[in-house]
């Protein structure tokens, strides 16, 4: 059975289309990711799974219910942290807890929560004295107060340190080991690449390729090459001699390996040319490089596209 | 449907966040209270009586004559006037002006002759017609100058003057600075933290953090309103025992003070929502939170009775919602009277319910 099902979702906010014809599901007790620069529809698309905005068009169902007209029902069922996670400037994490879980109605066992999301050390600070990585904390131990089977995080590491975003990244994990599935967000390639069972690259409104990592991996990257740091006559004297696929940039002369001989061909032509080169290796396609490819650019720490 | 147990939890959230910045309570309570032991000294200073200057020109041999030295006791007992002697011989209006004052009473000299010889004789009231004060000097002189001529035409008073005092009388200074003060507290605690906290929370989503939650726009709001009342009943109950024990402030308890001290804060929180979420930013919020509450802060009676203004300005207080709770609350705390006060309380909540309507319009958990 699938948590969330999305089917051809649309929604414009004028004549700007945030959300075009979105179509992606997720699993019981999975981590998926949606990817993508600031701007690329991901906050929209949350929302909208959130029942914070109505749709334009197509199908939405989490848990089953329509987000929209039964937000409220939903709402007890699901754990949501949304972007720029915030709380009240004087309460502390253990209060926080305790005041969702009378709004929840619910009997919360504080101290494991605060365990689960490793926040023991600051249960009892305010939350204006928190550092960033213990206020995304709290918002995730908010989000499991009332025992959700979804999880819906939003940006949960944008703007932290590196340290802090790693020991979010251990309470993630940690949640799928209970069993819950997770839909999170984010513009760390890095991030979605540890955490998610499966990854949807979405960009101007659009999903533009989801599956696995090895999936995508496999269906756009470029496959294994050898890498040579050397002039560009390098190149030539590849092209002429071999039937090797060569490219050129930045000083390195980039040998496609597409048959498992071909690194030796590579190799000994190399040698045989007499031109001067160092620092062999051969490197595989990461999701970063196809996200630039397809997206057109990296991203930056805050999210925009360079 | 309302969930007493949501509202209870908001409660306490909300109760820590006042109690633990510290901003709320200085303006609701402390600030009041400092208003009033200021202010309330300054005024309370002297026992209130209209001095008068009084020259007695009426000697023998440098002692007053029998007559003209009653003439002076008889002044000092209405006990309205506080008397200053002024020595005989001095240029009495120079004297007065030298003492910035224009009140006094002179006795001529023959007085007592004159008086026992049936001659009219005038004694001199020194005023000017515009003071207050002058007004008081020369009715007590009248009055005691009366009393000579019955006695001199040996008859007796037929009409007096049962002099009573009211419960409410004299209403001090101070009588009319608590039920403002407490006006102050019920339009700023709430005005001040609602218009701060609904911008803040829109801009930084808490109130949509909160709307995934089961909580409730309406409970939200009800924990605001019920948070206040409890701040404004302790805002009195602080006004009310300073005021009586520091001042000795008459107040006049009655149970139709608490309509007041509900609607009051439901008003005052439902137009610090409306500033707060109609406005686009917390600065922008704050900014015309403040030109709305400072003018209504001053213009409503709240730290000196609106009676010692202009008239259009009087005129001008009647638009302020604050003037209504503080008018109501004098005719109750001041003079105990109820029928007054039920008309001011029937506008504030018309007011307030209107305020209400509008901010719960504009008030959103989330967006289209």
């Amino acid at each position: 059975m699938f948590k969330v099902v999305v089917d051809t979702l649309r929604k414009s906010y004028g004549d700007v289309k945030a959300v075009d014809g979105i179509s992606f599901s997720v699993g019981d007790g999975e981590i998926f990711s949606l990817l993508g620069p600031n701007g690329a529809g991901k906050t929209t698309t949350m929302e909208i799974l959130e029942g914070l905005r109505a749709k334009d068009d197509g199908e939405v169902l989490v848990l089953g219910l329509d987000p929209w007209k039964a937000g409220y029902e939903l709402h007890r069922k699901m754990g949501i942290i949304p972007q720029g996670f915030r709380f009240f400037d004087y309460a502390t994490p253990r209060e926080a807890i305790r005041y969702y879980a009378k709004l929840f109605g619910v009997k919360a066992d504080v101290d494991h929560i605060l365990k689960e999301v490793i926040l023991e050390d600051a249960a009892s600070l305010y939350y204006n004295k928190l550092s960033g990585g213990q206020k995304q904390k709290l918002g995730l131990a908010l989000s499991l107060v009332n025992d959700p089977q979804l999880v819906v995080l939003d940006e949960p590491t944008t703007g932290l340190d590196p340290q802090a975003r790693r020991a979010v990244w251990n309470v993630i994990r940690e949640l799928k080991k209970e069993d819950r599935s997770v839909l999170l967000t984010t513009h760390y390639l890095e991030e979605a690449e540890i955490l998610a069972d499966r990854v949807a690259i979405m960009n101007h409104g659009k999903i533009i390729i989801a599956g696995t990592t090895e999936e995508i991996l496999e269906k756009e990257g470029s496959g294994e090459r050898l890498e040579v740091r050397a002039s560009e006559s390098l190149v030539d004297y590849l092209r002429r001699e071999t039937k090797l696929k060569v490219e050129y940039s930045n000083g390195t002369v980039s040998i496609l390996l597409e048959r498992p001989h071909d690194a030796m061909i590579a190799l000994s032509e190399v040698e045989q040319s007499g031109i001067e080169w160092k620092s062999l290796r051969t490197r595989e396609d990461t999701l970063e490089d196809i996200f630039v490819k397809m997206v057109g650019g990296s991203t930056t720490e805050a999210g925009e596209v360079v | 449907m309302i969930s007493i147990s949501r509202v209870i939890a908001d409660l306490q959230v909300t109760s820590r966040q006042f109690l633990r910045s510290r901003v709320g309570v200085f303006f609701s309570l402390i600030f009041p209270l400092v208003i009033m032991l200021i202010f309330g000294a300054i005024f309370s200073g002297g026992n209130g009586a209209v001095t008068a200057y009084v020259q007695n020109n009426d000697n023998a041999g440098g002692i007053p004559t029998q007559t003209s030295a009653a003439f002076v006791l008889a002044l000092n007992s209405t006990g309205v006037v506080q008397l200053a002697p002024v020595p005989p011989g001095t240029n009495f209006t120079q004297f007065l002006v030298s003492h910035s004052s224009s009140d006094g009473i002179v006795i001529p000299a023959g007085f007592e002759a004159r008086f026992r010889a049936g001659e009219p004789v005038n004694v001199s009231v020194y005023g000017s017609p515009a003071s207050q004060t002058s007004a008081i000097v020369s009715g007590v002189a009248t009055q005691v100058v009366n009393q000579f001529n019955l006695y001199r035409a040996g008859g007796s008073a037929v009409i007096k003057v049962a002099s009573l005092t009211l419960k409410s009388t004299g209403a001090k200074y101070i009588d009319f600075l608590i039920p403002g003060l407490v006006g102050f507290s019920i339009l700023t605690a709430p005005m001040f933290s609602l218009v701060n906290i609904s911008s803040q929370y829109k801009r930084d989503k808490l109130f949509k953090q909160l709307s995934l939650t089961p909580l409730t726009r309406g409970e939200w709001l009800l924990s605001k309103v019920i948070w206040y009342i409890i701040i404004t009943i302790a805002a009195f109950i602080l006004m009310t025992l300073v005021g009586e024990n520091a001042f000795g402030a008459h107040i006049a308890l009655s149970i139709y003070i608490l309509p007041f001290l509900v609607v009051g804060p439901f008003l005052f929180v439902s137009l610090g929502m409306l500033v707060g979420t109609a406005s686009n930013s917390p600065e922008s919020a704050a900014i015309v939170g403040q030109l709305i509450t400072f003018p209504m802060m001053f213009l409503s009676g709240t730290f000196f009775p609106i009676s010692i203004m202009p008239t259009w300005l009087q005129t001008v207080a009647h638009v302020f919602p604050l003037f209504y709770v503080v008018e109501g609350l004098t005719n109750l705390l001041t003079y105990g009277n109820v029928g007054p006060a039920t008309i001011d309380l029937a506008i504030t909540l018309i007011i307030a319910v209107a305020v209400f309507a509008a901010a719960v319009r504009l008030f959103k958990w989330r967006e289209d």
